[in-house]
């Protein structure tokens, strides 16, 4: 099987279409078919196909039911936030060239030791890997090790994020309390509030997420891959053959935490503001009924799951506010009782009469 | 040298305040009438003098200047008291009371008081009312004496002193006298005995009043309050531990009763039950619903609504958590992760639900006469509120283990739980032990909601607060070990209260959050692990 086998190329073709069909029907064409603010909401739903994609890698494949993986997202958010913020310079509210706004206003006399550097983009964008990334292996080193699976493993990751959202609403860390970071000017001088710059970034978050599913599908198309279905399916046999199960596991963990942080650095500018929000459990469990949805283990079903949620929320929101959230609790209960395989695996067993590859009994426990 | 001046100026004093007691109606009148004249400090004198007169009028006279009540009429320069009736100023003589007609527009100037002048004549009618004969109001006055000490008032103390029979009352003015030696220019030797009084006082005040002391001229009185400030800095510091201690045990019972619910449907079931802190809000929605009822139709039942809602929210909760589990979580058996998606998703969808019929905001739920209220012990003050809710947590453990360990359903809950097809083997209807587990646990959790109603905002979000902390509390005590529930509780609770202090309360919150983290790395299974073959089964 190649990288790119049936199901993917469809995939990929799909979004070659979107990507370019997009920026063409709001830039180069009269009239405007496609207006601007659906480019940046395109894009944000980019964003979140890719953070599926990533959880997607650690839980189909790897049984790593993470509920933790909005924190990772924030945090590459957040480090793009930073270097948002420094570019906006002096033309602040309070026109001071050395400190954000925030600081400004919650009397910071200088900048703190951890917001230096991000005036560099480089800079930031390395961060945008490494924070998530070490966050993750960190976090990874010490409970793979201690051999914390399933639903233990879960709920910490879930209090992990938990606390971040408490630590990041307080004014005092220094990343601008619960109003987070906004009012973003520009970023590499081109201005985020023109249509070009919304195009380049839809098309950025277009490539990523098309990254991502190749790396992912390379991960767990090698013999690598074959090793973390091991684990998801039969964690003890697999150690038993011989094999280090959890470092296996804390690279796929690390992969993916990176995976999340890019798609959160993506995501900031085009929505145009990052919050200690983002980090809340609920946002963190939405990302697990995207997966599930689409299909779990299944990289493009993740992809197509988050795309679907995400474009029924916004529509929904718009509608009948009230019914959103019994709509998501309800897609919740479905998806878990009648539709193990996803929506994908639907399409495809209706379409070929022959049931898509799914995770066993075995691999959910 | 200053031991004779000290002297002499107590002996001065002392003659003043005779002359001043001897002082008659008449000189009342005069001092009134000399109020208006001269600075704030001329009026602090003036104010000294007709406190130490004892006249009645006094103290409404005072009150009405503390005010800016007393006030010169500008046609004739009388002293009126001026009250606000409806709109119009009404004047009275200030002397006699009689009344004075309505005052025209800017036709009469307010005697002008300062803060600093505000305070001598709070002292000052708090002097006055010395001799109340209600001891409650004496005591209030002896404590305003302690609060701000004047040394002419030593003596009025001092013969307050003498009569006063009732030893609450007694003590505070033992203090006041103190405090006031203090603030005087009494002799070394009184003064010592005063420090010797606030030593055992042990108070924040007592602390206020020692501290510049240890700055004295005389090295015996300096060294006498640092040695008193020493010891009263490390009662306090015992009071305050005693204090995190209790308000710890407050947040322990809190977390335990959040949880306790959570040990029964996680921990021995080992269901994930994310609705969990919906089922608590649903128990405290329960409990807002009665009192409305019984505000609207039974007003004298109110002191009995918790008591008529806690059974209710028992069997609401306990309804709601049977549906649960025959329509969602039973399909979902030996499945952790699914259990846990779907039963987010019930979450949602009774957030939701409440909050399409109950609105959005938060709802306010009463305090019944016998939850309100506090009482001291020692430096301690313990609310009512608190210490029924640690009562009510205690209860409902010591109930749910009685349920568990010596009724047939709880042996059969632990059957079931133990090893299923041995015990359908041996006819227990597994399905339905399943079902009433569940509701067991999930009515625990409304009756949880009934006590936090009380502490807490009854809104659609309240369960989504308590979720993360409950799931902390079983996972760190132990699953499947009630008893670790409690012992993780209040370890938490109190823990969070210790470190409070230091780091504030949101970063108490997540150090503590981050301990249990690095706590499950070393012990997964918890404080008590359950030990045996059950463990992986």
């Amino acid at each position: 099987m190649g990288l790119i086998d049936r199901r993917m190329g469809i995939f990929l073709a799909g979004l070659f279409i979107l990507t370019v069909a997009i920026p063409v029907g709001n830039l180069l064409i009269d009239g405007k078919p496609v207006p601007s603010y659906l480019v940046s909401l395109f894009g944000k739903y980019l964003c979140y196909a890719l953070l599926a994609v990533a959880l997607d890698l650690v839980w189909g494949y790897c049984g790593i039911l993470s509920l933790g993986h909005g924190a990772f997202f924030a945090l590459g958010g957040y480090a793009m936030g930073m270097h948002l913020m420094r570019q906006i310079g002096d033309r602040g509210v309070y026109a001071n060239p050395d400190l954000p706004d925030f600081m400004v206003f919650l009397n910071y006399s200088e900048l703190p030791w951890f917001w230096h550097g991000f005036d560099m983009f480089w800079f930031a964008c390395l961060m945008v890997m490494l924070v998530p990334g070490l966050l993750a292996f960190v976090f990874g080193w010490f409970a793979f090790r201690s051999r914390v699976t399933g639903v233990y493993l879960s709920i910490i990751t879930q209090a992990m994020t938990y606390a971040l959202m408490l630590a990041f609403f307080r004014n005092e860390m220094g990343f601008g309390g619960n109003n987070g970071l906004t009012d973003f000017k520009d970023v590499l001088g081109f201005n985020l509030q023109s249509d070009s710059t919304r195009a380049g970034l839809f098309i950025l978050s277009a490539i990523a997420l098309a990254a991502g599913l190749l790396i992912a599908k390379a991960i767990t198309n090698s013999k690598l891959g074959k090793i973390l279905i091991a684990i998801r399916d039969s964690e003890s046999r697999t150690r038993f053959l011989g094999y280090r199960v959890e470092e296996y596991k804390l690279f796929v963990f690390v992969v993916s935490a990176m995976m999340a942080g890019v798609a959160g650095a993506l995501y900031t500018p085009q929505v145009g503001i990052i919050n200690p929000g983002e980090f809340s459990p609920a946002n963190s469990i939405e990302i697990v009924i995207w997966v599930a949805l689409g299909g779990r283990g299944t990289l493009v079903g993740a992809a197509i799951g988050a795309f679907l949620v995400a474009l029924t929320k916004t529509l929904l929101t718009g509608w009948l506010p009230e019914a959103w959230l019994f709509a998501l609790g309800a897609l919740f209960i479905f998806v878990t009782l009648f539709m193990p395989t996803g929506v994908l695996g639907v399409i495809e067993s209706t379409l070929r009469r022959k049931p898509a590859p799914k995770p066993t009994q075995e691999a959910s426990v | 040298m200053t031991h004779l001046r000290s002297y002499l100026f107590t002996v001065l004093t002392c003659v003043a305040g005779l002359l001043a007691t001897m002082a008659t109606a008449q000189d009342f009148d005069a001092l009134v009438a000399s109020l208006p004249d001269g600075n704030f400090d001329d009026r602090a004198a003036v104010v000294g003098q007709i406190a130490a007169s004892g006249d009645d009028r006094a103290v409404g006279l005072l009150e009405a200047l503390s005010d800016g009540e007393l006030q010169v009429l500008k046609s004739d320069g009388r002293l009126v008291i001026v009250t606000d009736v409806k709109g119009v100023d009404i004047a009275a003589d200030a002397l006699t009371g009689a009344e004075a007609g309505v005052v025209p527009r800017r036709g009469a100037s307010a005697i002008r008081v300062n803060n600093s002048l505000r305070r001598t004549i709070g002292a000052a009618i708090g002097i006055l009312t010395l001799s109340s004969p209600d001891p409650a109001r004496r005591l209030t006055a002896a404590e305003a004496a302690f609060r701000a000490p004047d040394p002419d008032q030593l003596d009025l103390l001092q013969t307050a002193i003498l009569d006063e029979t009732d030893p609450r009352v007694s003590a505070a003015l033992k203090s006041a006298i103190a405090a006031t030696t203090l603030a005087g220019d009494s002799t070394v030797a009184d003064k010592l005995a005063a420090i010797a009084i606030l030593k055992t006082q042990a108070n924040q005040a007592a602390l206020g009043i020692l501290t510049p002391l240890v700055a004295a001229p005389d090295a015996q009185i300096a060294a006498a309050a640092a040695d008193a400030v020493d010891q009263i800095e490390r009662t306090q510091k015992l009071w305050s531990g005693a204090q995190n201690v209790l308000f710890g045990i407050s947040l322990g019972s809190v977390l335990l009763l959040a949880a306790i619910g959570l040990a029964i449907t996680f921990g021995v079931m080992g269901v994930i039950n994310m609705a969990h802190g919906e089922l608590v809000m649903i128990g405290a929605y329960t409990t807002f619903a009665v009192q409305e009822v019984i505000r609207n139709s039974f007003p004298f039942l109110f002191d009995w609504s918790l008591l008529i809602a806690a059974p209710l929210a028992f069997l609401m909760a306990g309804a709601v958590g049977v549906a649960i589990e025959r329509g969602c979580v039973r399909f979902l058996y030996g499945r952790p992760l699914e259990t846990l998606l779907a039963t987010w998703g019930v979450s949602l969808i009774l957030q939701q639900t409440v909050r399409s019929i109950f609105g959005p905001n938060n709802r306010e739920v009463g305090n019944p006469s016998w939850m309100s209220g506090a009482f001291d012990i020692g430096h301690l003050t313990i609310t009512y509120n608190r210490l029924w809710i640690f009562v009510f947590a205690l209860a409902v453990f010591a109930i749910l283990l009685f349920v568990m360990k010596k009724t047939p359903i709880g042996l059969q809950m632990r059957a079931v739980t133990q090893n299923r097809a041995m015990a359908a083997s041996m006819g227990i209807r597994t399905g339905w032990v399943d079902a009433m587990t569940f509701g067991l646990g999930a009515g625990i959790a409304g009756l949880a909601g009934v006590a936090l109603s009380q502490i807490d905002n009854v809104s659609p979000n309240l369960g989504q607060s308590y979720i993360v902390d409950s799931f902390m509390v079983v996972v760190f005590g132990g699953a499947g070990n009630i008893w670790g529930t409690l012992a993780g509780a209040f370890s938490i609770g109190i823990a969070n209260k210790f470190l409070e202090p230091y780091s504030g309360a949101v970063l108490a919150k997540i150090i503590v959050l981050v301990c249990i983290i690095l706590f499950i790395q070393k012990r997964p299974r918890g404080l008590f692990a359950v030990k045996g073959r059950a463990v992986d089964g």
